[in-house]
């Protein structure tokens, strides 16, 4: 399986203070030393509580933050150090849809002129096709039929066909790629469905690959292939959904799980409380060693004074954990291994 | 069923506004025994926060409570003086939101906050009410309450807020405790701690709670009884485990099936088509029939009546379907 995507080392700081004449008096290492790749055709959830760096993660893949070290490579080639030519072809390539589809649209233009606007500057159909190719874009994201809502405005519609004018924008260029970046989480329960229904027909038709950054646990496990958990900027445990989901290598994953509200009363209760307490570190001056050691349940000495090296389990699965071992004999559990339904 | 702590009859509040009457609330009938944890579930506008608002008389123009009656340990919120609600509200009935720094004064330490409630409920000095602001840190479990006490809000992070504005709330020792959305903007570790707060803490007061969210996982973990509301009504009620093995209501049906949980893969989203009516014109007959998988030619025509079942009730045709009915 060769990486449509691969990002390693990847390392995003914000300086804090500091002003004309005056040094930063600190830096947020809000995304430091990521390594991940995503296939075509993935889904590959990124979850993580806020501030963990999930979003600035997306922002770096997006070219929107420049990152201070690392390399993030699409099919081959740096994108660091694109030049604008090259830079507007990675554009085409990866495409993104934020969570908010009232922010995302502007509200003077109609939804023909915001498709039409990408497709004029990729020149992906010839000029006397734009209202055809928007008309086909709008069906494929199932407002059809397509012609009546071309030329309505944003205000006209409601949040979730907003974000199927969003995702057809992100369609437009015919990317490989799309980062959605907590794209259903705004959305109603029902609605949320919906797009996610939406969102997994594209993947199966266009053999699209998503980079789908959430924090929702429920929507990972029932959408994504594959799942990068981070904390405080690093990635603590990777691998596949059902291996993470049933049986975490990393205290920290079998914690989120465990916090994580289950639609079952007769589950929901059996369940032990969950062991996290306090809130997540300053990113500002990241703990020593394992970055989790000041929460953890399990921690020892060795978790303050060293940073773990990756445990691997079998296939894709690993984990950041001194004691990734002993994950079965954690009292704490993660939220279970049930069948498909 | 025990005496109810809280008793709702046909609440209608309606609101008046340029575009048209919007009714948000459309004859809504629930009660909350003591000690019990009931949920009010529903998407976005579907009137379960109005419904609170209603409840607590906190409706403001162009909203208007139109018809219903309110009962809360016999007396009839609907008629006693507005000071009478006022000694009420925070005071025997408190309430929880989903923001709470719009709900701290910034300018306020919060100490001062909390002992301000107490003076004013409990008619204490200041030094007494700072006690008991004291004692309420400890028990959402603040650390440092010594410390936090004088903190100005800007200081805490939204987890801590929220267990201030907890504090806040129960240290009247509320009979009934109103949360609407109280951790929907918080982590999901973070929901877990004040939700099991919350949940000790009324164990602890012997308080009621209703809790009013779209999250149906919430409901499953924390709640004895469960309400679902679309579009102003209700369309059904029951037990939490009766509402989860077999729910009544096609609507709820499809809400339960686009609940995701992180303990099973989801195959087939099963989405609901459409989206939910204005309640400005809102549909004829049963306000769910444009999206009802599962209608029937008389769900357009009529409103389906409210029909009481042993495990609570719910307002659907095809529980009273007959050999006329046929698919519409």
């Amino acid at each position: 399986m060769t990486a449509l995507l691969e990002i390693s080392g990847l390392a995003v700081r914000f300086p804090i203070g500091g002003g004309l004449f005056r040094a930063p008096s600190g830096h947020v290492h809000a995304v430091d030393g990521v390594d991940l790749s995503l296939a075509p055709g993935e889904v590959l959830g990124v979850v993580g509580e806020s501030g963990c760096g999930k979003t600035t993660l997306a922002r770096a893949v997006l070219g929107l933050v420049v990152p201070s070290a690392g390399q993030i490579v699409f099919e081959g080639e740096n994108i660091a150090v694109h030049n604008a030519t090259s830079r507007r072809a990675y554009r085409r390539r990866v495409q993104m849809v934020f969570q908010d589809p009232y922010d995302s649209l502007n509200p003077r233009k109609s939804v023909f002129q915001t498709l039409a606007q990408p497709l004029r500057i990729h020149a992906i159909v010839p000029r006397g096709e734009l209202r055809q190719e928007a008309t086909r874009l709008l069906d494929l994201v199932g407002l059809s039929p397509g012609a009546d809502f071309l030329d309505r405005y944003p205000h006209q519609f409601s949040g979730g066909q907003r974000q199927r004018i969003c995702i057809a924008r992100a369609l437009a260029v015919r990317p490989k790629v799309i980062v959605a970046d907590e794209a259903v989480s705004a959305l109603d329960i029902s609605i949320r469905a919906q797009i996610l229904t939406l969102l997994r027909k594209l993947q199966r038709e266009l053999g699209l690959a998503y980079l789908f950054i959430t924090h929702d646990l429920g929507v990972v496990r029932s959408l994504c292939d594959r799942v990068v958990v981070m904390y405080l900027g690093r990635v603590v445990e990777e691998g596949a959904v059902e291996d993470i989901f049933t049986q975490p290598r990393h205290p920290y994953t079998a914690a989120l799980l465990s916090a994580c509200p289950v639609p079952d009363p007769t589950i929901a209760r059996a369940r032990r409380d969950p062991p996290l307490s306090g809130d997540v570190p300053s990113p500002v001056n990241p703990p020593p060693g394992c970055r989790f050691h000041t929460r953890c349940p399990v921690a020892r000495e060795i978790c303050k004074l060293r940073a773990p090296e990756p445990w691997s389990g079998d296939a894709s699965h690993r984990a950041w954990c001194h004691f990734a071992d002993e994950a079965s004999s954690w009292n704490f559990t993660g939220a279970g291994g049930g069948t498909q339904r | 069923m025990s005496a109810a702590l809280l008793e709702v009859d046909g609440l209608t509040t309606h609101l008046f506004t340029d575009m048209g009457v919007v009714r948000a609330v459309d004859g809504i009938s629930l009660r909350i025994a003591a000690g019990e944890a009931v949920a009010l579930v529903g998407e976005s506008g579907c009137g379960k926060s109005m419904t609170a608002s209603s409840i607590m008389r906190l409706v403001r123009p162009p909203g208007r409570i139109i018809a219903g009656a309110v009962r809360f340990e016999g007396r009839d919120l609907m008629t006693i003086t507005e000071p009478a609600m006022r000694a009420l509200r925070g005071g025997k009935i408190a309430m929880i939101f989903q923001d709470p720094m719009t709900f701290l004064n910034p300018l306020m330490r919060v100490g001062d906050q909390i002992a301000e409630a107490v003076m004013l409920h409990q008619g204490l000095s200041r030094r007494a009410a700072w006690t008991i602001a004291l004692d309420a840190l400890k028990l959402v479990r603040i650390p440092a309450p010594d410390s936090v006490i004088a903190y100005y809000p800007h200081q805490l992070s939204g987890g801590m807020r929220q267990r201030v504005l907890i504090a806040m709330a129960i240290s009247s020792r509320p009979a009934l405790l109103i949360a609407d959305e109280p951790t929907t903007a918080l982590d999901v570790t973070v929901q877990a701690q004040i939700m099991r707060l919350l949940r000790d803490i009324r164990a602890e007061l012997g308080s009621a709670m209703l809790l009013i969210t779209h999250d149906l996982s919430l409901v499953a973990e924390y709640c004895d009884r469960v309400y679902v509301m679309y579009a102003g009504r209700l369309v059904e009620e029951a037990d939490v485990f009766s509402i989860f093995r077999a729910p009544d209501h096609p609507y709820t049906r499809a809400l339960l099936r686009s609940t995701l949980g992180p303990d099973r893969k989801v195959v087939d989203f099963a989405s609901i088509d459409g989206q939910p009516p204005s309640l400005i014109t809102p549909p004829s007959g049963c306000r769910f029939h444009p999206r009802c998988p599962e209608r029937i030619s008389r769900c357009a025509e009529e409103t389906p009546p409210w029909q009481a079942t042993a495990r609570g009730g719910a307002a659907c045709w095809l529980l009273h379907r007959d050999a006329n009915d046929r698919p519409a």
